[in-house]
């Protein structure tokens, strides 16, 4: 099984504008959208819902009011102040490390585990088997969710008879990227010639290498600032980075989006939709190798 | 004459790259040339940014640590007890052995409190960085850098927030998405400014986003970045949400090449010190509102 990850370090970069149209280009593969946070995947692969899974991971303390003593050692106990002093505990500050249930004296804690999400497995309309979740607002875990988006994926795939798997990472260099990461073969990272898109790229790049993955770029909106590009370029060559490719700016993308459809559907006679599809056959023989 | 003193003011959008950094610098630009003591923290410790556009001296670096349990190996029994209660999988028992797994580690503590032989202590592993300095004589400035190939984002979250003082008004510039560093960076706001761009995703992210800051309670406004004539379904969105729109920037060429070049917008293009003002001016409104709601209730 080859896995592919797109990621960005910086938000907003266009990773799921250009997951989108590698979708279009690229046969036989699994997608998944590990962005659990805030998944859009979805809105352009316009997907059909096989089967929902509940997720669940990690658990939360309640303090139940009429076994209460009110003598405050889970007070004394929660190091994340999860607990007010009338003794309720803030679901969104408990950690869920169980200090306050297995110290109460009056056994008045309960601690359970509740729904933090959920996954859904989908066909899309080209019959590619497409994985995404929903996190509950605020929800911890998603480092958890990501494993489980992709474990799905990739047994949706192998029943498929698919050997390739095309993933929508996150952004940031945290917990869930570096869920979305290991074990897989190239991090594809989107980047974007702006001061921040080159501060961005330089970590996510050092932590692809930390985590021995090869990694290549794709330059988004690479006409917007040459000088930048260049810089891009060059950070690239110094540190044998291979850039797949140059997308230049186009308004279209966001009309696209609006429609709901990947540009190089939407618009396949672009010069934008020409370079994706050069990009789209360099990992096509990625995939190969 | 504007005055949120001791106000915390976080910059949250649920996607990335709708404009958090650049509305939350220019703004806090915009606050200290009017007279206020600002102090900006960038608590998107995975890809801070806030730095390349205030270009800050920095005048106090500091490493950042959290607590991890040691074992002393010649106390422990091995008998089990503290990998059976921990609730992260950070400490596997083996026969003569106990194996601390640092990275999964929460630092709640309750490993040391149940082992019975008190072989266990608490050291501490650094997670990154925190750095404080000046961007300008009226504004301070703090951000955390974390650790690459580090997951544990949120205690250096809650470390680069420790570092307020009452006398400033706090413009925070929180992580993209929606999870616990979003969280970690949004507690404790006073109000958070969506920042959002008219767009399917755009309003795909802002929707889970507005109602984290629901489920914590915070007064939420809009401003609509990149603005290209108007977007029904967010404005729909908004209306029914009764979310105010603080402002509109529209989408300017100007504007993206002088943030390509790390640049502060306010400086170049002064022609938009009239949007952040207003800004400035229905965030307090905004205050007000929930202020005098909060009094209503206290009253009956």
């Amino acid at each position: 099984m080859k896995e592919i990850v797109v990621v960005s370090g910086k938000g907003g970069t266009g990773k799921t504008s250009v997951v989108a149209s590698l979708a279009c280009l690229i046969d036989r593969k699994a997608m998944v959208d590990c962005d659990v946070d805030a998944a859009n995947l979805a809105l352009v692969l316009n997907p059909r819902v096989i089967e929902e899974k509940e997720f669940t991971a990690g658990k939360k303390a309640r303090i139940m009011n009429e076994k209460c003593t009110a003598c405050g050692v889970c007070r004394d106990m929660c190091r994340f102040n999860a607990i007010s002093e009338d003794f309720i505990v803030d679901p969104v500050a408990c950690e869920g490390c169980g200090a306050c249930f297995f110290y109460c004296p009056a056994s008045a804690v309960e601690f359970e585990t509740p729904l933090a999400g959920h996954c859904y497995i989908c066909d899309t309309p080209a019959g590619d088997p497409f994985v995404y979740a929903e996190l509950s607002p605020g929800e911890e875990n998603s480092g958890k969710l990501v494993t489980m988006v992709r474990t799905e994926a990739k047994a949706r795939a192998e029943h498929a008879g698919l050997s390739r798997v095309l993933i929508d990472g996150p952004p940031g260099i945290g917990c869930p990227v570096i869920s979305s990461i290991t074990g897989t073969s190239l991090a594809l990272i989107v980047t974007e010639p702006t001061a921040s898109g080159i501060h961005d790229l330089e970590r996510i790049a050092q932590l692809a290498r930390h985590f021995s993955l090869p990694a290549a770029v794709i330059i988004n909106k690479s006409d917007i600032n040459p000088a930048c590009t260049n810089s891009i370029d060059q950070y690239c060559s110094r540190n044998n980075i291979p850039v797949l490719g140059r997308l230049p700016y186009d308004a279209t993308i966001s009309e696209a989006q609006r429609q709901g459809k990947a540009i190089v559907e939407y618009a396949p006679d672009l010069p934008v939709s020409k370079a994706l599809r050069e990009i789209s056959e360099q990992i096509i023989s990625i995939y190969k190798e | 004459m504007i005055d949120l003193a001791g106000m915390n003011i976080t910059m949250a959008s649920g996607k990335g790259g709708t404009g958090k950094t650049t509305v939350a610098v220019n703004f806090a630009w915009f606050l200290a040339s009017a007279g206020q003591r600002v102090q900006y923290l960038d608590c998107d410790v995975e890809e801070p940014n806030g730095h390349i556009f205030l270009k800050p001296s920095i005048t106090e670096s500091s490493p950042s640590k959290v607590m991890v349990p040691v074992v002393d190996q010649e106390k422990c029994t091995s008998c089990g007890e503290c990998g059976l209660k921990c609730q992260f999988h950070a400490i596997v028992n083996l026969p003569g052995d106990t194996l601390i797994f640092p990275g999964l580690c929460h630092s709640c503590g309750l490993c040391v409190a149940a082992c019975p032989a008190g072989a266990i202590t608490e050291g501490d592993r650094e997670i990154g960085i925190i750095e404080k300095g000046k961007a300008t004589k009226e504004m301070d400035f703090i951000h955390g850098v974390l650790n690459i190939g580090e997951a544990m984002a949120v205690p250096l979250i809650k470390r680069v927030k420790d570092g307020r003082r009452d006398s400033c008004v706090h413009i925070i510039d929180a992580p993209p998405g929606t999870s616990c560093p979003v969280v970690a960076t949004l507690t404790g706001s006073d109000a958070v400014i969506m920042v959002t761009e008219p767009t399917p995703f755009g309003l795909h992210d802002l929707k889970i986003a507005i109602d984290v800051a629901k489920l914590l309670d915070i007064p939420t406004g809009v401003v609509i970045n990149r603005d290209q004539g108007g977007y029904p379904p967010l404005t729909g969105y908004l209306e029914a949400a009764g979310v105010p729109v603080l402002a509109v920037i529209p989408e300017d060429a100007d504007i993206a090449r002088h943030y390509s070049q790390g640049g502060i917008i306010l400086e170049s293009l002064p022609r938009y010190i009239d949007v952040y003002r207003s800004m400035a001016e229905n965030l307090e409104k905004l205050l007000d509102i929930h202020s005098s709601r909060a009094r209503r209730v206290m009253i009956s």
